[in-house]
């Protein structure tokens, strides 16, 4: 029997754009298989939960199979914290199950709310990429289901021009039916971080330059708001993991922390909830009720997904959603492509509700990998008229300052942009001629952006 | 959102159950056939989250084994899997004796959870397809009952539960193959109760309404569709209650009522 599908109307995070998908739903390793085989639908894009934000996990008018139901722990070992799972589990999950056992994510998003298959499909990085670079130097290995129907065992040493074509790939070498991970040992749910205040865009990445390597993690919260003067003033977050002995009495459990309270926006907030005036105002506050603070015991849900306690956050930017806009720019040119683009933005007077400035370490080996030696900015932009245009003109700015933007959140970067934003792009294109000749893998974003013709 | 089920439930039961362990007492084991998908495999979870060992049985090994994993590793509980066809009606009894062994002294009860919808068009027409429902819903589950009705007996005590449905309270023109199977097993459940009643044994009839498993997934829209790990909570708590027969979610008895008002004859002229 032909597997099912249900035609959808489905969004990534950003709710835009919205497309008409028609999505399979397997419950076995073996239906992911019978759907690629059924020769229901063009192509076929994977999906896990959906938080990409624009259309990475969007294949309009052909098929998206949701790997919600292939969320299986398939092996652990306490010794060694390696971790079996299949792609559908949710970091959420794993921090749910392990980390009271003492291991906690490699690397994590701002949000524990997305699959494992998603992570490694974005290489996704974390406060702590200058350090420990992205997630694919924790994945051991996985094996990938490739269109010709082939289970392939792949890691840095086996297959490893399909290992790094599939880090960061967007799901289009394969489906990715398990992957081992390598946990890290940790002592607490805890992080000691310190709090500072830096009156504008210098201050604050010279203190991260000369001192971002004391800290696991290092995050700041950037006004985008703030011009003249003031422009980019942050408060940097950065933060060790707590070890349990320097734990205060207080806290009883030292790998279990108090959970969050969780609320969720049940309704669409109007679409002008955050204008320009909203924003400046939440802004001023931010910035004035931090301080500038050493060791602040803070839980790792409060330290690493803040938005998280708020189900469903994407609807305050109401129906016409919004884009989240990721850049990265070398370090040669960082300071001044920020500049450039921030002062770009606050003369555009579209607020961006957050902006969120950290340093990348050394790029990886994956061919379509995001983060490069440098900073990246992410912005939150609501949809509004005249959107699409002005991000084109930064995505010129971006390109000229040597920089890219990150895939996992892009929704309207054309192709000839992205080609020359990623020069590996040839490269990922012969081994995916290679694996998928009949482009049986394929998404919105995989032609918007001509990966796959 | 993701893990909706009960979380590991009160901790003195966890306490209890590990102390249990050490003391070398056995942790209930519950037996669950047909746990690869859908309410079987959310009823798994649900009794692992309430610290029971597991014996699961189905026809895939392989994802029987992926979901055994999975659940040891969430909730720390010892699964096991055996391969069980409902539909080898010959192989019937040496398979579930195999089940039955391998959960040992420890074997409280057991969650019949084998169904097929089929395709009602093709039944018309393709006998296969109507002998398929018909035997995987109401000849392979009533046999397999058969088996393991005569071990509670023996020993006097447990539960038996079987996952009937709301289609077996009325024939309609859309699935009646399914439905009258469906009806078959409720009677035959009926009647188990009565006789295991005297010995100590536990029947609990269930009759799910519409859940979002692959039974569904894909159909046109369906009102009142329930998720698996909803319906697995409420069984959880009818087997533990005692129940004889519970409509999950609840309001398929109410609904169920008003259906099985029409008179035939008004019934019979309407398209469901």
């Amino acid at each position: 029997m032909k597997p099912a599908f249900a035609t959808k109307q489905l969004s990534g995070w950003g709710r835009y754009p919205v497309e008409s998908c028609h999505l399979f739903r397997p419950e076995k390793r073996s239906g992911v298989a019978a759907t690629l085989a059924s020769g229901l639908q063009p192509s076929y894009i994977s999906r896990g939960l959906g938080r990409s934000y624009g259309d990475a996990a969007l294949n309009q008018n052909a098929g998206v199979i949701w790997h919600i139901l292939l969320n299986r722990f398939l092996s652990f070992d306490s010794a060694s914290g390696v971790l079996e799972c299949e792609s559908g589990v949710s970091l959420a999950e794993i921090i749910q199950y392990f980390l009271p056992r003492g291991w906690f994510l490699p690397v994590t998003p701002g949000t524990k709310f997305v699959s494992v298959g998603g992570a490694i499909a974005a290489d996704i990085h974390g406060k702590n990429h200058h350090q420990d670079g992205s997630l694919s130097n924790f994945v051991l290995d996985f094996r990938l289901l490739v269109p010709t129907g082939e289970v392939l065992l792949c890691s840095p040493s086996l297959n490893p021009e399909i290992f790094w074509a599939t880090v960061g790939g967007m799901g289009l070498t394969g489906v990715l039916l398990s992957t081992r991970l390598q946990l890290r040992r940790v002592d607490s749910a805890y992080v000691f971080v310190d709090f500072h205040k830096a009156s504008n865009l210098d201050d604050a990445l010279a203190t991260m330059e000369a001192s971002d390597d004391r800290y696991d993690y290092s995050v700041a919260w950037i006004d985008g708001l703030a011009t003249g003067k003031t422009m980019g003033r942050s408060v940097l977050m950065r933060g060790n993991h707590a070890a349990a002995a320097e734990l205060p009495a207080r806290v009883r459990h030292a790998l279990a922390a108090p959970t969050v309270p969780q609320w969720n926006l049940f309704v669409d907030f109007p679409s002008w909830t955050l204008n320009r005036l909203t924003v400046k105002a939440f802004n001023t506050a931010y910035y004035a009720v931090h301080r500038t603070v050493p060791r602040q015991l803070v839980s790792f849900e409060k330290f690493f997904y803040p938005l998280d306690a708020i189900d469903q956050w994407n609807r305050m930017y109401g129906k016409r959603g919004f884009v989240q806009y990721q850049i990265a720019l070398p370090q040669a040119s960082g300071r001044s492509g920020l500049r450039a683009i921030l002062d770009r933005l606050a003369r555009s007077g579209r607020a961006s509700f957050l902006a969120v400035l950290k340093r990348f370490g050394d790029a990886g080996p994956g061919l379509l990998s995001f983060p490069l030696r440098g900073y990246t900015l992410a912005l939150d932009i609501p949809a509004a008229r005249g959107l699409v245009p002005f991000l084109h003109e930064l995505d010129r700015m971006t390109l000229d300052f040597g920089g890219r933007i990150y895939l996992a959140k892009d929704a309207v970067l054309r192709a000839g942009d992205f080609a020359a934003m990623y020069p590996k792009l040839e490269d990922f294109r012969a081994i995916k001629r290679k694996l998928d000749p009949q482009r049986l893998l394929s998404s919105s974003l995989a032609r918007r952006l001509g990966i796959v013709d | 959102m993701f893990d909706s089920r009960f979380p590991i439930g009160p901790i003195h039961n966890l306490q209890s159950a590990i102390v249990n362990r050490q003391g070398g007492v056995a942790v209930p084991t519950v037996l669950i056939l047909g746990a690869n998908a859908g309410i079987g495999r959310a009823l798994a979870g649900e009794f692992a989250s309430h610290q029971h060992d597991l014996m699961l049985a189905g026809r895939d090994m392989e994802e029987l084994q992926a979901l055994a994993s999975d659940l040891n590793l969430r909730h720390h509980v010892s699964v096991r899997a055996e391969r069980v066809d409902v539909l080898n009606f010959d192989a019937l009894e040496s398979s579930l004796a195999a089940c039955i062994a391998g959960a040992g002294d420890s074997l409280v009860g057991v969650v019949l959870c084998t169904g097929y919808l089929g395709d009602a068009e093709t039944a018309r027409r393709d006998l296969n397809e109507a002998r398929r429902i018909l035997d995987t819903n109401f000849t392979g589950s009533a046999l397999a009952l058969n088996v393991l009705a005569n071990h509670f007996e023996r020993k006097g005590k447990g539960f038996i539960c079987a996952l009937s449905s709301v289609a077996g309270d009325r024939g309609r023109q859309s699935n009646y193959l399914y439905g009258s199977a469906k009806g078959g097993l409720t009677t035959y459940l009926q009647g188990l109760r009565n006789r295991l009643y005297h010995c100590g044994v536990h029947v609990i009839t269930v009759k799910p309404g519409f859940v979002d498993t692959r039974m569904v997934f894909g159909k046109a829209k369906l009102p009142l569709v329930a998720t698996p790990e909803a319906v697995a909570r409420q069984i959880y708590l009818a087997v533990k209650s005692r129940k004889n027969v519970v409509y999950v979610p609840w309001f398929w008895r109410v609904i169920m009522s008003v259906v099985g008002l029409i008179p035939e004859g008004l019934f019979k002229r309407l398209r469901m």
